[in-house]
């Protein structure tokens, strides 16, 4: 009996060694050599795997980064400028700092301005929803609600409003990984840079239809009039397809155009006192009778 | 009992054609039509009229936008009032032509007498071009233009033509009536396709609950004297009507994914699209009306009425005495395929079947649970899918595991949601998935160019 148990022992020890000396010399011959900066990259970055940056996860950002030329094309909207500092010091590259960004929600659709037309009762998925038809109110460009962008958000930086049936971006938790801009059938949500101090101003509407249908569908909808377009004196305002849209690199946030806006399209976020349209309309008007005279 | 049916999957929902007894009866003339210039499918037609243009009953308005595409025409007479964008029955906004209607004048050369022509012109390249120019699309759902159909690429033949009179769907009864009403029409039709696919034998197929249109048909065709149609009574089976599982019921023949009919050797074409052939070859009439099935245990007025192309959705339902109080959705098409009308304010359109009202007990959901592995849905899948699998990859978007899985080879009948005890709402993700990858397959495609 005894001498099984030490046959047996002896048996599975002598394998095991020769099995692990082989193991040893195959794992020798076929070593891949692996970068190892993509290691040191991988740890510089924020580890959320979120997607944002365009690649896969972290570690297919660090691979691809290790083989670029320049850092031009790589991005980490989460780790922001720190990390891109950090990544860039492994590789010896020179980083050019970018300002973050911040998911802004173009539409103000809310339940008031655009009531329903009918009842949707299908999967509650917008994606879903937008493949079936144009949505539960007139506008077949706005929000449908469903909150397929708070099921993308990994920071938990969305959250519908139920009063509004509009979702709401914490702009502490929001990265600017664009997570939600992707998961949005209908578009609405756009990265936009959060500008000086979080102050920026933009067209929170999407409605292409023209003026009176799209009037008709939501009173907060962009008509499409133009007015802030000929208001601007930066240039910052293009107006296509009967709808606004504000260049946040020109727009030098005078808010003139929010004063005009006869919708209240255009919104203006972050800034220390509310907009006291009726000095901003009298300082439009002092200044285009002093350009006629 | 018939056996007729196709191999694998399907369901058998109660039929509920209520609506059956209803004659077809002509709705009077809407004030004002809207005619929508994508209504087929393929390229959106191009219009020829202008704001301000008097038109006629048949007479052109639109031209085909591309070689998958078709001609439209006027199904009323009248001023036209505008060329505009307007919400279609899901509430995108569609492109259509305002007719204001003033009298109804019919444009020259088309026969509107009731007499039945049975001589079949010889020219079949003649007929073709007569079916072009009638504008004529598929009427069984899909409205693929029927011209196409016809001209089937080099090296492939047809073996027989098969008239689809299944209406599988529940409560549709529209071709039912057809088949009773206008039973010659419908056989001369075929005869027509028949002749046009090289005299090849002719079947066509009704389902054993319709054996009023069976025995109708059989005696039109004893009468008319054409050789080579026969009729098939089909066991009851939902999607019999479905192209793929109609040539395996009457053929034994499988059609290969992503591939067209004419592969073996097939040519199906609706009974609606028949009479639609008849009108256009042997009265020169194009399709201006189509009759529409208006149904449903909540509405007190059913019926099934020749609409003409165009007429606003609410004209209709008020016609018959207005949306029932206690109906929650209107569905354009039956109640498996069909879809929910958004909006009622949208004009019909060729290929608009069946209104049908439900209500909150007959539309409520079941709510979700979990998969229990039960396979239901995999056996009622009649294409042979896994709606389980492309449930699941469909909610994790991947795409290529879909397309392997043959994601597109779907033809959204929704028996696996109709059999599936745990109401998960595979159909929603599939059809959803199905888009996807139908754009990849396009953008690759595209790419290759």
């Amino acid at each position: 009996m005894i001498k099984i148990i030490i046959w047996t022992i002896a048996v599975v020890t002598v394998m095991g060694l020769v099995l692990a000396l082989v193991l040893y010399l195959v794992a020798e011959r076929f070593k891949v050599e692996e970068d190892p900066r993509i290691d040191l990259v991988e740890k510089a970055m924020p580890g959320a795997n979120c997607g944002g940056c365009g690649f896969a996860g972290c570690r297919a950002f660090a691979e691809s980064a290790v083989k670029a030329p320049n850092l031009d094309n790589h991005f980490c909207p989460v780790g922001g400028n720190d990390t891109m500092k950090n990544v860039a010091a492994i590789l010896g590259y020179e980083v050019k700092a970018k300002a973050p960004e911040v998911a802004v929600v173009r539409c103000n659709g809310t339940c008031t301005a655009r009531p329903r037309v009918n009842n949707y009762d299908g999967y509650p998925s917008c994606k879903v929803k937008a493949a079936l038809y144009s949505g539960d109110t007139g506008c077949a460009f706005g929000c449908l609600g469903c909150g397929d962008c708070v099921a993308a958000c990994q920071f938990g930086a969305l959250s519908m409003d139920p009063e509004t049936g509009l979702p709401v971006v914490d702009e502490e938790k929001c990265t600017g990984c664009g997570a939600c801009s992707k998961a949005c059938p209908k578009h609405i949500i756009e990265l936009r840079p959060k500008g000086p101090r979080g102050m920026r101003v933009f067209v929170s509407c999407v409605n292409k239809d023209k003026g009176p249908v799209a009037k008709k569908a939501c009173l907060n909808a962009c008509i499409g009039c133009g007015i802030c377009v000929k208001t601007c004196t930066h240039e910052a305002i293009v107006m296509e397809n009967n709808i606004a849209y504000i260049d946040a690199s020109k727009c030098k946030l005078c808010r003139e155009c929010e004063a005009m806006c006869p919708t209240g399209a255009i919104h203006g976020v972050g800034f220390p006192k509310p907009l006291d349209k009726d000095a901003v309309k009298e300082r439009i008007k002092k200044r285009k009778e002093a350009a006629n005279e | 009992m018939s056996k007729h049916t196709f191999s694998i999957g399907g369901v058998h929902p109660h039929d509920s054609k209520i609506s059956r007894e209803c004659a077809i009866e002509k709705l009077p003339l809407a004030p004002t039509v809207y005619i929508q210039l994508s209504q087929h499918i393929g390229a959106p037609a191009k219009p020829v009229v202008a704001v301000g243009d008097k038109v006629k009953v048949g007479q052109v308005i639109a031209e085909p936008g591309g070689f998958v595409s078709a001609f439209i025409h006027s199904s009323v007479s009248g001023t036209v009032k505008s060329i505009a964008p307007r919400a279609d029955l899901a509430g995108n906004p569609q492109m259509c032509i305002e007719i204001t209607v003033e009298g109804d004048d019919w444009a020259d050369g088309i026969d509107t007498s009731d007499t039945l022509i049975t001589a079949i012109p010889e020219d079949n390249k003649a007929i073709i071009e007569k079916i072009r120019l009638g504008g004529v699309v598929g009427l069984g759902g899909a409205t693929f233009p029927t011209h196409v159909k016809l001209s089937p690429p080099p090296g492939s033949k047809c073996d027989r033509v098969i008239i689809n009179g299944c209406e599988c769907e529940p409560y549709l009864t529209s071709d039912f009536r057809t088949l009773l009403e206008k039973g010659e029409q419908v056989v001369i039709g075929a005869a027509i396709l028949k002749q046009v696919m090289g005299n090849v034998p002719c079947t066509i197929a009704i389902e054993e609950n319709k054996p009023e249109a069976i025995a109708h048909i059989n005696e039109v065709i004893g009468k008319l004297g054409y050789k080579g149609i026969d009729v098939m009574s089909m066991k009851m089976r939902y999607p019999q009507g479905g192209e793929k599982q109609l040539i395996d019921a009457v053929m034994h023949r499988q059609v290969g994914s992503g591939a067209l009919p004419i592969s073996v050797g097939a040519v199906v074409q609706n009974v609606a699209t028949a009479l639609a052939v008849y009108d256009a070859v042997q009265k020169n009439k194009p399709i201006v009306d189509n009759s529409v099935t208006v149904t449903g245990e909540c509405f007190p007025h059913q019926a099934n009425l020749l609409v003409r192309v165009g007429t606003p959705l609410r004209y209709i339902i008020d016609y018959l005495g207005g949306v029932p109080e206690n109906a929650v959705k209107v569905i354009s098409g039956g109640p498996m395929m069909g879809r929910a009308v958004a909006n009622l304010d949208a004009a019909t359109l060729k290929g608009t079947g069946a209104l049908l009202f439900l209500t909150a007990e007959q539309t409520l959901r079941a709510p979700e649970t979990n998969c229990i592995r039960c396979g239901k849905c995999a056996d009622a899948c009649p294409m042979g899918l896994e709606p389980f699998l492309l449930n699941r990859l469909a909610k994790a978007d991947k795409l290529e595991d879909l397309e392997k899985n043959a994601v597109q080879d779907c033809i959204e009948c929704g028996c696996c949601l109709y059999s599936c005890p745990a109401h998960i709402p595979l159909l929603d993700n599939i059809r959803m998935a199905k888009g996807a990858v139908l754009g990849a397959i396009r953008a690759r495609a595209a790419a290759k160019k």
